[in-house]
């Protein structure tokens, strides 16, 4: 049986190449992969934590952070696109509008 | 110095004597066009009517001891200081009344004819109803906060009506000189009033009230009754023309003649004398203030007289002797013959308004010439004018029964034999009378004797002023004889005059020293130098002669130019105070405020600014950015709280 701190670590892992994708990556498509990386670190930590305890509310929590997790891939995706068909570029270093 | 016991009573009637022509006002500011001009002119003449009219029937209701009060309401109170808008009327303010109300009708009703064609005619009437009213509050107020906001109003006044043809830009700045010298008297004066309240509560008397006032000024100390007298004299100086504020009243004249007439000569100029008098029991307590105020009296009588020797425009060798006459009513002030100076100011309303009011005829016949060089021999002409301004000059002049004789000797008396009057003041205003004979007959043959030397185009005009202008006339030089012999001296029928004004002034006969035979000797002496001011006056002027351009030319000219521009007291003025003022003014305005005020402002804003503009880097608009922030503060947090555990 593979120890508790395993997973713990595979998800820290998994979570720190998601946050520095988010931090550093020059295309939108990758940083919501990024995200989506972070969430299902998250995820592992749950479901490792869950069966650890043998309690199912880590489970559940899991599939809530699915179901939001596709809801926001599917608006990210959107503002992707009509990002793109505006700007015909997907680097968010271009995107600095919002200052003043 | 305890005043007589004097009855009070209330008299619901006095406060309409100030309204009505308030309301006149009023209604000719927002319907006078709609009225029309007859209609509003006859509206603030019958205002003024109405107001004499219960000025009368007070005076006759008026016991000589009784003091009337009317009440309206109080104004304002702090713990036990209270000030009331209130009204009273003694002896002394009765005359006040008749003076302004009486001799203010007739100069309304002169101004018909005067104004009748002016395009500004209801702007007139409605600055000249507001006067009256204004008046009216300073000599009924029944403390001195009253009398301040009457004191102000009618300098507001004056000013309106001196600016009254603001087209030309001569007469806005003499308004505007007008307005401002009496500022500087008027600030002296409300300094003496702070002082004398804030003194008195010290003393645990809070007070603006005449009455109450008097009842506890002896709770003041020497000292400070001296200093809040000066202050007060110093408004005074202001308001009445006195050396070193008089330079305002010749440029005063600008104004239309019924406005010299009513403001600059019978009523306003006199209110210095009658606020000293009203305070009277302030004044005899600082017998230094009171010496000041008789040097101050006859040095301004004799230097205006001077002046007025030789000065060409009808009006201003006026100006200078209701100036010169201003300081015979000082002189009496500063005696302490404070009835005396009253009956001065009584009798001088009467003369100087009939001969404004003539020369007023006299500009107005001739289209509005003032030059006396370019009058003479209009006694043919203008035959009513003619006889009342000889009257109004005889009697300015003193000659015997005249009104003029029996003040201004009466006033010359006193100065001789009263313990605070001396020798040295006696002699100025004798000499001064001997000046007023002179300048007024040199004016009145310059104007009316001789050959006319106006041109032909203005001489085929010359016509006698209607009836509702020589009416006035008439009757104030009526008054200008008889007006004195109210007040004639114990060898002849004796005074009404002090004996009317007794209870006011209380016992403040001083004995004094010398007989009945000095008082006529000098009497007799006085008439000499009148008749040799005459005489001088009718080889001078009265036909023809070389001798004025001879005395204009003595000593090299040096004596006649200095009279001729008034001692350069403008001049003076100008150089040492106005020059120096607008230098400094227009510094501020033009280097101080736009380099230093708006600098330290602008530097403010620049200051912010700048420091915006280094932290407005760190908003760059990466969201990427931001979020580096965010994870760098949540490990921090983090870490803190991982710490703390």
């Amino acid at each position: 049986m593979v120890p508790l701190d395993h997973y713990l670590i595979l998800a820290a892992v998994i979570f720190a190449i998601g946050v520095i994708g988010v931090l550093v990556r020059r295309n939108l498509i990758v940083v919501l992969m990024s995200i989506e990386l972070m969430l299902n670190a998250v995820n592992l930590t749950f479901i490792a934590f869950s069966r650890y305890l043998g309690s199912m509310q880590g489970q559940v929590i899991v599939f809530f952070v699915m179901a939001v997790a596709a809801a926001e891939a599917v608006i990210g995706l959107a503002i992707v696109i009509s990002v793109f068909r505006h700007r015909q570029s997907l680097d968010p270093q271009e995107m600095q509008l919002l200052k003043w | 110095m305890v005043a007589p016991t004097q009855t009070v009573a209330t008299v619901d009637l006095l406060r309409w004597m100030p309204l009505i022509p308030l309301l006149a006002s009023l209604i000719n500011v927002f319907f006078g066009t709609r009225l029309g001009r007859k209609a509003s002119g006859g509206l603030a003449c019958a205002a003024v009517l109405a107001s004499f009219s219960i000025a009368l029937y007070i005076f006759w209701l008026l016991p000589a001891t009784g003091i009337f009060r009317d009440t309206v309401y109080t104004w304002f109170e702090s713990g036990s200081f209270q000030v009331k808008l209130s009204f009273q009327v003694d002896a002394l303010t009765a005359v006040m009344l008749l003076v302004v109300t009486g001799i203010g009708f007739l100069i309304h009703i002169y101004s018909l004819g005067y104004i009748g064609h002016d395009e500004g005619m209801i702007r007139f009437f409605v600055y000249l109803n507001l006067f009256i009213f204004f008046m009216l509050l300073l000599v009924m107020g029944d403390n001195l906060l009253v009398l301040f906001i009457g004191w102000e109003g009618v300098g507001l006044c004056s000013y309106l009506l001196i600016g009254f043809w603001y087209q030309d830009h001569t007469n806005t700045i003499a308004g505007n000189k007008a307005f401002i010298v009496n500022r500087i008297g008027d600030f002296g004066f409300m300094l003496g009033l702070l002082l004398l309240v804030t003194e008195l509560g010290r003393q645990g008397v809070w007070t603006l009230d005449f009455m109450e006032l008097q009842k506890h000024v002896n709770l003041l100390s020497p000292d400070k009754i001296t200093l809040i007298t000066l202050l007060l004299f110093v408004g005074a100086i202001g308001k009445s023309a006195q050396i070193p504020l008089f330079v305002w009243l010749p440029d005063a004249m600008a104004g239309p003649t019924p406005v010299s007439a009513l403001i600059h000569a019978a009523t306003m100029v006199t209110a210095g004398a009658y606020m000293t008098a009203r305070l009277h029991f302030l004044f005899v307590l600082a017998p230094g203030t009171l010496s000041l105020i008789a040097v101050i009296g006859a040095a301004t009588a004799f230097f205006a007289a001077t002046v007025a020797l030789t000065q060409n425009d009808i009006k201003r060798v006026l100006a200078y002797s209701t100036v010169s006459q201003l300081g015979y009513m000082f002189i009496a002030v500063g005696i302490g013959a404070f009835s005396t100076a009253i009956f001065h100011l009584f009798t001088h309303a009467f003369f100087k308004a009939c001969l404004f009011l003539g020369s007023g005829s006299v500009i107005h016949a001739l289209g509005g010439e003032q030059d006396m060089g370019k009058m003479g021999g209009l006694r043919a002409y203008l035959p009513t004018t003619y006889w009342t301004y000889l009257i109004a000059t005889l009697a300015i002049a003193g000659a015997p029964f005249t009104s003029g004789f029996f003040s201004k000797d009466s006033i010359l008396w006193q100065a001789y034999s009263r313990p605070h009057g001396s020798t040295e003041l006696w002699f100025v205003g004798w000499l001064t009378a001997g000046l007023t004979a002179f300048y007024m007959f040199r004016q009145l043959f310059l104007v009316f004797h001789g050959q006319c030397r106006a041109d032909d185009h203005v001489k085929a005009h010359i016509h006698e002023s209607p009836a509702v202008m020589t009416l006035p006339l008439v009757v104030l030089a009526a008054g200008s004889i008889f007006a004195g012999w109210l007040g004639a001296p114990e060898y002849l029928w004796g005074s009404r005059w002090d004996q009317w004004l007794q209870p006011t002034f209380g016992g403040l006969h001083e004995a004094a020293h010398g007989s009945e035979t000095d008082e006529i000797n000098l009497t007799l002496l006085t008439l000499a130098i009148g008749a040799l001011g005459f005489v001088f006056a009718y080889f001078a002027y009265g036909r023809a002669s070389k001798l004025p351009d001879r005395l204009a030319s003595l000593a090299g000219g040096g004596p006649y130019r200095l009279l001729l521009h008034k001692y350069y007291v403008d001049e003076l003025y100008d150089f040492l105070i106005v020059r120096p003022f607008t230098y400094c003014s227009r510094w501020l305005a033009q280097v101080f405020d736009p380099e230093v005020i708006d600098g330290l402002v602008n530097a403010v804003a620049k200051g912010a600014r700048g420091f915006s503009l280094i932290w407005r880097e760190i908003q760059t608009g990466n969201v990427q950015h931001y979020l580096a922030g965010f994870l760098a503060a949540t490990l921090a947090l983090l870490a803190y709280f991982l710490n703390q555990q």
